[in-house]
């Protein structure tokens, strides 16, 4: 998803990584600058509960089942 | 954000440099200027009048949420066209197409996260402010009328009963039109209490206590 590439200032330095695993589950997972975490949590996590909303969306399109959008260390 | 530095013997000559390189014009740019002296020159028998501009394309809040909608948009592989309404307030989005379901979500909520995601993603750098506003197939409109009904109604119900109402938790935005259908009318008054996200409209006869 690059949607998070839109939110931070330094879009070059983000990642997204998927790992399909059984039953229809996804992991997105987005690494992004440490300057920018902040910017992609948001305040009280706003930004990355938005985030996850929006990609589950997705995930009922696909007909995937479980999706999981988490911050890389 | 596209900006260059330019010099001229003038603002306006060193401004008019950076337009022609950028190829926008004037109302869509914004101009610092940098350096502005008066140098003496060749043994100080003339000045050389020196300013130094930087301008920078100001890009448009509506133009820029709407290019970021319509790539969520493709991310979900929904096909839709978007529409761009300036009112004086708040600009809002309109997204038209079939089968748009799935940008509305459970009571809005897909909606809501991508009309927040937006309204970020537009604003960053602005320096004004504008509030987005994203409506799939006139979903918000409707929305908004079931919450001025029922505000209307639940109204009539406590002027009627004496009693005071306690809605349903609601966001801050459908609060909003709930205070505000009310606001003018005689005999009730609106107030919202508990904490987000279960904070409530309370519908009373009276004004709040406390």
């Amino acid at each position: 998803m690059t949607i998070a590439r839109a939110l931070v200032d330094l879009p070059e330095a983000v990642e997204v990584r998927t790992v399909e695993g059984p039953h229809g589950r996804v992991l997105y997972e987005i690494k992004v600058d440490e300057r920018d975490v902040g910017k992609i949590i948001g305040r009280q996590g706003r930004v990355i509960n938005a985030i996850r909303t929006v990609a589950k969306a997705r995930a009922l399109r696909d007909g995937k089942k479980k999706i999981t959008v988490e911050l890389a260390e | 954000m596209r900006s260059v530095e330019k010099t001229g013997r003038t603002k306006e000559e060193a401004v008019r440099a950076a337009l022609k390189e950028l190829g926008v014009g004037l109302d869509e740019v914004k101009v610092e200027v940098l350096e502005n002296e008066n140098r003496s020159g060749f043994l100080g028998m003339f000045q050389v009048k020196q300013v130094r501009v930087r301008v920078s394309v100001v890009e448009d809040v509506g133009k820029v949420a709407a290019r970021f909608l319509r790539e969520i948009l493709v991310g979900l592989g929904v096909a839709a066209r978007v529409e761009i309404l300036r009112r004086p307030d708040q600009i809002v989005l309109n997204v038209n197409g079939a089968d748009l379901g799935v940008l509305i979500g459970r009571h809005g909520q897909t909606l809501d996260a991508i009309q927040f995601l937006v309204g970020l993603v537009a604003n960053r750098g602005a320096e004004e402010k504008k509030r987005i506003v994203i409506d799939v197939q006139g979903y918000r409109r409707r929305h908004e009328e079931s919450l001025r009904r029922l505000a209307l109604r639940m109204a009539e119900r406590v002027r009627h009963e004496r009693k005071k109402a306690v809605l349903a938790p609601m966001n801050p935005a459908d609060r909003r039109i709930i205070h505000l259908t009310l606001q003018g009318q005689k005999e009730v008054f609106t107030y919202s209490e508990g904490q987000e996200p279960f904070r409530r409209v309370v519908i009373s006869p009276q004004e709040k206590a406390e």
